[in-house]
């Protein structure tokens, strides 16, 4: 199982922080993108961006929508920010292998 | 070019899916009403007119490397630099090379010369999403035929997702 990994977090939170206009110190690892930092899903389409940008990889963010949407899996699991980091891990290991 | 119905793109002088680029000819018509306001006595194509020329070549490489599944809508112009004027009549080259493709996202950056003088260059964003309606793929589709984008693999009957 991919670990949770804080210099990761801390560049994804950066780029939240800058993109989306939110105090740096308001992200947390539990804090929810959409239900506690309130980011809309036109800034989150420019976060997703800029986290392909930096890491190299494509998350599949309207796949993961999907997902939720058909009740595949809960939305948690993709938005909150530590199970964020923790997809971002993976697909930056499935690259390197 | 026709300024009226925002139709910017006369034609595609060249296409390259490997390189993810696009070169896109236009002419800027002698008369237009845009002309009437933007400037009385002296016509010059507003800014923002060139910068939606370069968001169309854009789109329509996008659409033209993913088969059209996916409409762009321009969301962000990134950065724009107007650096010279473009007179009624010029006949314009629009250059755009993808940047990013990502999920929902896309970006490109662009130029636009008039005889080998840069009057504009852009960055753009555009959110990529189904077609709203198959009726307007069709559409898309067969302007794209009508200038020259390649719609290898594009179908038709509006089967996007």
């Amino acid at each position: 199982m991919t670990a949770f990994n804080q210099e990761t977090f801390d560049s994804v939170a950066d780029i939240i922080a800058d993109i989306c206009s939110i105090d740096r110190a308001e992200i947390a690892p539990d804090s929810h993108a959409v239900n506690d930092l309130g980011i809309d899903s036109l800034d989150f389409l420019d976060v997703t961006f800029d986290i392909d940008k930096k890491f190299g990889i494509k998350m599949p963010v309207e796949q993961w929508m999907e997902e939720v949407n058909q009740g595949d899996a809960d939305a948690d699991e993709f938005f909150v920010m530590k199970n964020l980091v923790i997809r971002i891990e993976e697909l930056r290991a499935a690259k390197a292998a | 070019m026709k300024l009226e119905y925002f139709q910017m793109v006369d034609r595609v002088e060249a296409f390259d899916p490997e390189r993810r680029t696009i070169r896109c000819l236009a002419r800027v018509p002698e008369r237009s009403t845009v002309f009437e306001g933007h400037f009385p006595g002296y016509p010059v194509m507003p800014g923002t007119l060139l910068v939606e020329t370069v968001a169309q070549a854009g789109g329509f490489l996008l659409m033209a490397l993913d088969g059209y599944s996916r409409m762009p809508v321009l969301t962000q112009v990134v950065k724009a630099r107007i650096r010279d004027a473009v007179e009624p009549g010029a006949i314009l080259r629009i250059d755009a090379e993808v940047q990013q493709v990502s999920s929902g996202i896309s970006a490109i950056e662009g130029q636009l010369s008039v005889a080998d003088r840069r009057a504009a260059e852009c960055e753009i964003r555009y959110r990529t999403m189904p077609f709203p309606a198959p009726e307007l793929r069709d559409l898309v589709i067969a302007r794209a035929r009508e200038i020259g984008v390649p719609v290898t693999g594009a179908g038709t009957g509006g089967a996007s997702r």
